[in-house]
């Protein structure tokens, strides 16, 4: 039954992995702004099909 | 899309009659944002949404201020060689093709590397390399494909900002804490009392401890914080019973597990204080879009044109600017101080100042207040105060700007935690001297029982979740309120304070009348054919009321800047203007707007512009004048008081010639005679008055652009539903005391079983979260429906 020990220590490094991740994000601001990665995500196709396409990059002098 | 609106920015294009690659546009300055977007593949900009751009506007001159590299220092939030990271607010971002397009302006120029949008706040992030694009490009750039950024003096003041994220840090640490500590209690709860859980009972507690420990001392020291305050200033707030309930609830378990008395109460703790951040958390709703402090400085450039002595040009920090400089104002810009016009025609619009739209002449020699705006062409002024000597910017330095509002009033919930403190020790007292005679062993466990029970924490989610909701729901509903705080005060308030020009007028439109002898067909014809050539506001409005439809080619057209207007037209002479200008000497006067016709040298009559008002006034008023006092402060003259009082109930006071000082002062007057005083206004000379006020309600026709610092902003549109939004606030006071009175029943329950010394662990963990979540599923609830009262 010490088995316990090694299941306690698994259940709360994971528990504290997770803990860790969210801090992670929280300090790197991913919760600063929830609504633009929402959009962002869905101009992954666009942007694709603009670097296939080889654009250019003058006319602003 | 109808096939008549430009392909662009959506306006009406029939008139304009330019194509380019098939599409239709109303303006070259569209057509070139199409170029531009076309000649790099960045056409799926219109993809994304219909007609998403804004016409780019003329700029000439006017950023040269980020040359100044004192000003550029400021703006920039990283700085190092090749490496400049900049934040700038662009109004125009609205919906998903802004964000597109400034999220790969690197396809516009290689020396930007990457951008990334806040759509909440309106803001972009541009990592760039100042060596290839200079700051100013980079504006110059963003203004040509129409998302000009807006740079004020605000941005130059504040410096870097700190997001502070510390309460979701506390409640992150505490709802870990709460879920890991709930399952390592289950085995007590259960008291299954099998052999190996008996044997790991002290590893499982002394787990539990340890988790809790980052919870009291970390997630929970504002509550400290907070009750030490309240004792040293001797008020007992909620958080004092709070503060107690923590600190007995730790002790006690700690005790209790090293002398293995029990298991302690380390869920319930950590629940308490999960519950209790998640309040706060909730309460906590921000528009990132608003902004309720803003001065005068958001309003504000950074720089300006100076002239120096030898006649060169240049650009200076507004701080810097002295008595007796010469500065440059071109089209379009704010003069920021107040100064003597010495060159040029000006023709200034308060509207930032006053909420007036119309537009002010004036000639050399004249004095001008800061916060105007140039409107034709430029001119050059000469200055007299500095910008914090300025008519206008002298307002903030009175003492009303630097209190905190909130700070100075007790709120519902620390009214009710004085009487409650009170009495749960007197009970535990009692109950423990009660014990000390009858089972002496059972005292201190009474004793701490009955704090550990008494701890608020139903009483204080009751307001948090209730002043939350209500906030979501005004918010919905087009009124922004800044805290929880502006609820409360708004239930109480008995006298609302108006202001006239742009809060119950509307800024645009205005009614005309006529007086004077009637004018033939002929004279109309040519009144209106004059009136189209001119640009002035005034003619403006003249010319859409005036219903003929031909209109003549004029034999010769002259404008008088200041003065009006001369045409002649088959030997018929029109002039119109001022009074003097048309000829007519003897003048009554008269306050309101007006403009004179005369035809031939002979005086035909005159147009009288007055306010329009906002729909829906006088039923609101009707309706407010029941359990209010009701004033209308305005800075403007008289002229328009007969209109007024004909439309207002008769109970209504009026003041007109308020300065912004004397409205600042005319309301701490209305307090001190025990008055709690809405105030109601949209521009900067208002901003006393809603500091002053009780509650500052800011009205603005669009809630994007700029309002003076305030309490709470509300959209134009629903100023006439007013009156159920406070009575939507006094409904929320009622809701919280409602689940005062359920709280209080829980805590009776509660106080049952502490005082006969019977609570167990599985009793607190069941009626501590029981409590919560049945005063948070109450006041949601109860919330929504007193929802129905708005439409």
């Amino acid at each position: 039954m010490s088995v316990i020990y090694v299941l306690l220590t698994i259940s709360i490094i994971v528990a504290i992995c997770f803990f860790a991740a969210f801090i992670i994000a929280l300090k790197k601001g991913q919760f600063d702004d929830s609504y633009t990665p929402s959009v962002r995500m869905l101009f992954e196709d666009e942007l694709i099909k603009e670097n296939t396409k080889k654009s250019i990059l003058t006319k602003k002098d | 899309m109808g096939k008549s609106t430009c392909y662009h920015c959506g306006l009406d294009a029939t008139l304009a009659n330019i194509t380019f690659d098939e599409k239709l546009f109303c303006c070259n300055g569209c057509k070139t944002v199409y170029e531009i977007f076309s000649v790099n593949d960045l056409t799926c900009y219109y993809d994304l949404e219909t007609a998403p751009g804004a016409t780019p506007k003329d700029i000439e001159g006017k950023y040269n201020f980020l040359e100044n590299s004192k000003i550029i220092e400021q703006l920039l939030e990283f700085n190092e060689n090749n490496t400049q990271i900049i934040t700038l607010y662009i109004p125009h971002i609205h919906c998903s093709s802004c964000i597109w397009i400034l999220e790969n302006l690197n396809k516009l120029s290689p020396s930007i590397s990457t951008s990334i949008v806040n759509f909440g706040k309106k803001t972009v992030r541009v990592n760039f390399n100042a060596k290839t694009l200079s700051l100013k490009n980079l504006v110059t750039l963003l203004s040509s494909i129409g998302h000009e950024p807006y740079i004020s003096l605000d941005d130059y003041s504040i410096g870097k900002k700190h997001i502070d994220r510390s309460l979701i840090y506390k409640l992150g640490i505490a709802g870990f804490a709460f879920g890991n500590v709930m399952f390592l209690s289950f085995p007590e709860y259960f008291e299954v009392g099998e052999f190996w859980l008996e044997q790991f009972k002290p590893l499982f507690r002394w787990l539990m401890f340890t988790f809790s420990v980052p919870v009291v001392f970390y997630s929970a020291q504002d509550y400290f914080i907070s009750a030490y305050k309240g004792l040293r200033s001797k008020i007992l707030n909620i958080d004092v019973p709070i503060a107690l309930g923590v600190s007995v609830l730790f002790f006690r378990s700690t005790f209790e597990i090293i002398f293995d008395a029990g298991s302690g109460f380390f869920d319930s703790l950590t629940g308490l204080i999960f519950f209790l951040l998640l309040g706060k958390f909730f309460q906590q709703k921000t528009y990132s879009f608003l902004s309720f402090e803003r001065d005068y400085k958001s309003y504000f450039p950074i720089g300006i044109t100076k002239i120096n002595t030898n006649g060169k040009e240049e650009s200076v920090q507004i701080y810097d600017i002295e008595k007796g400089d010469r500065l440059l104002i071109r089209n379009e810009e704010l003069i920021p101080v107040d100064c003597i016009l010495t060159k040029g025609n000006a023709r200034i619009d308060y509207s930032f100042v006053t909420g007036e739209s119309k537009t002010v002449s004036k000639q050399s020699g004249d004095k001008l207040f800061a916060g105007g705006k140039q409107l034709h062409g430029s001119i050059e002024v000469d200055v007299l105060k500095s910008v914090e000597q300025s008519y206008l910017t002298q307002l903030w330095s009175n003492d009303v700007f630097k209190k905190d509002k909130s700070m100075a009033f007790t709120n519902i919930t620390n009214q009710i935690s004085k009487r409650f403190t009170i009495s749960i020790l007197i009970i535990a007292l009692l109950a423990t001297t009660f014990w000390l005679v009858a089972d002496p062993t059972k005292a201190t466990n009474v004793f701490t029982s009955v704090l550990i029970i008494a701890c608020p924490c139903a009483l204080a989610l009751a307001a948090p979740f209730t002043f939350g909701n209500v906030l979501r729901i005004l918010g919905k509903k087009k009124f922004y309120l800044k805290n929880a705080s502006v609820i409360e005060q708004l239930a109480k308030i008995n006298t609302i304070i108006f202001d006239k020009t742009g809060t119950i007028t509307v800024n645009k439109e205005s009614a005309i009348t006529y007086e004077g002898l009637e004018l033939s067909k002929e004279e109309t014809l040519l009144l209106k054919s004059t009136l189209r050539g001119s640009n002035h506001p005034l003619s403006r409005s003249l010319y859409s009321i005036l219903n003929e439809h031909n209109i003549l080619t004029l034999d010769a057209f002259e404008e008088h800047l200041g003065k009006g207007i001369e045409a002649t037209y088959n030997n018929y002479q029109i002039k119109v203007g001022s009074a003097p200008f048309v000829g007519l000497t003897s003048e009554t006067a008269l306050l309101n707007t007006t403009v004179h016709v005369s035809t031939n040298n002979q005086y035909k009559g005159r147009f009288t512009f007055y306010n329009d008002y906002r729909k829906g006034l006088p039923n609101l008023f009707n309706s407010l004048k029941i359990e209010y006092d009701l004033v209308i402060l305005s800075g403007d003259n008289e002229g328009e008081k007969e209109n007024l009082t004909k439309l207002l109930p008769t109970k209504t006071k009026l003041l007109f010639n308020q300065k912004p000082k004397d409205k600042l002062e005319y309301i701490k007057h209305l307090q001190h005679e025990g008055s709690n005083v809405l105030m109601i206004g949209d521009g900067l000379n208002d901003a006393g008055a809603l500091a002053q006020s009780n509650v500052g309600i800011a009205i603005s026709e669009n809630v994007n652009v700029f309002s003076p610092a305030c309490d709470a902003i509300l959209d134009a549109s629903k100023l006439n539903q007013l009156h159920n939004y406070i009575k939507v606030s006094k409904t929320a006071i009622k809701i919280i005391k409602w689940s005062f009175g359920l709280s209080f029943i829980y805590n009776c329950i509660g106080l049952y079983f502490a005082v006969s010394g019977q609570l167990s662990p599985v009793v607190a963990a069941i009626l501590m979260p029981l409590s919560s979540i049945s005063i948070v599923a109450f006041t949601t609830l109860a919330t929504n429906l007193s929802k129905r009262k708005l439409e």
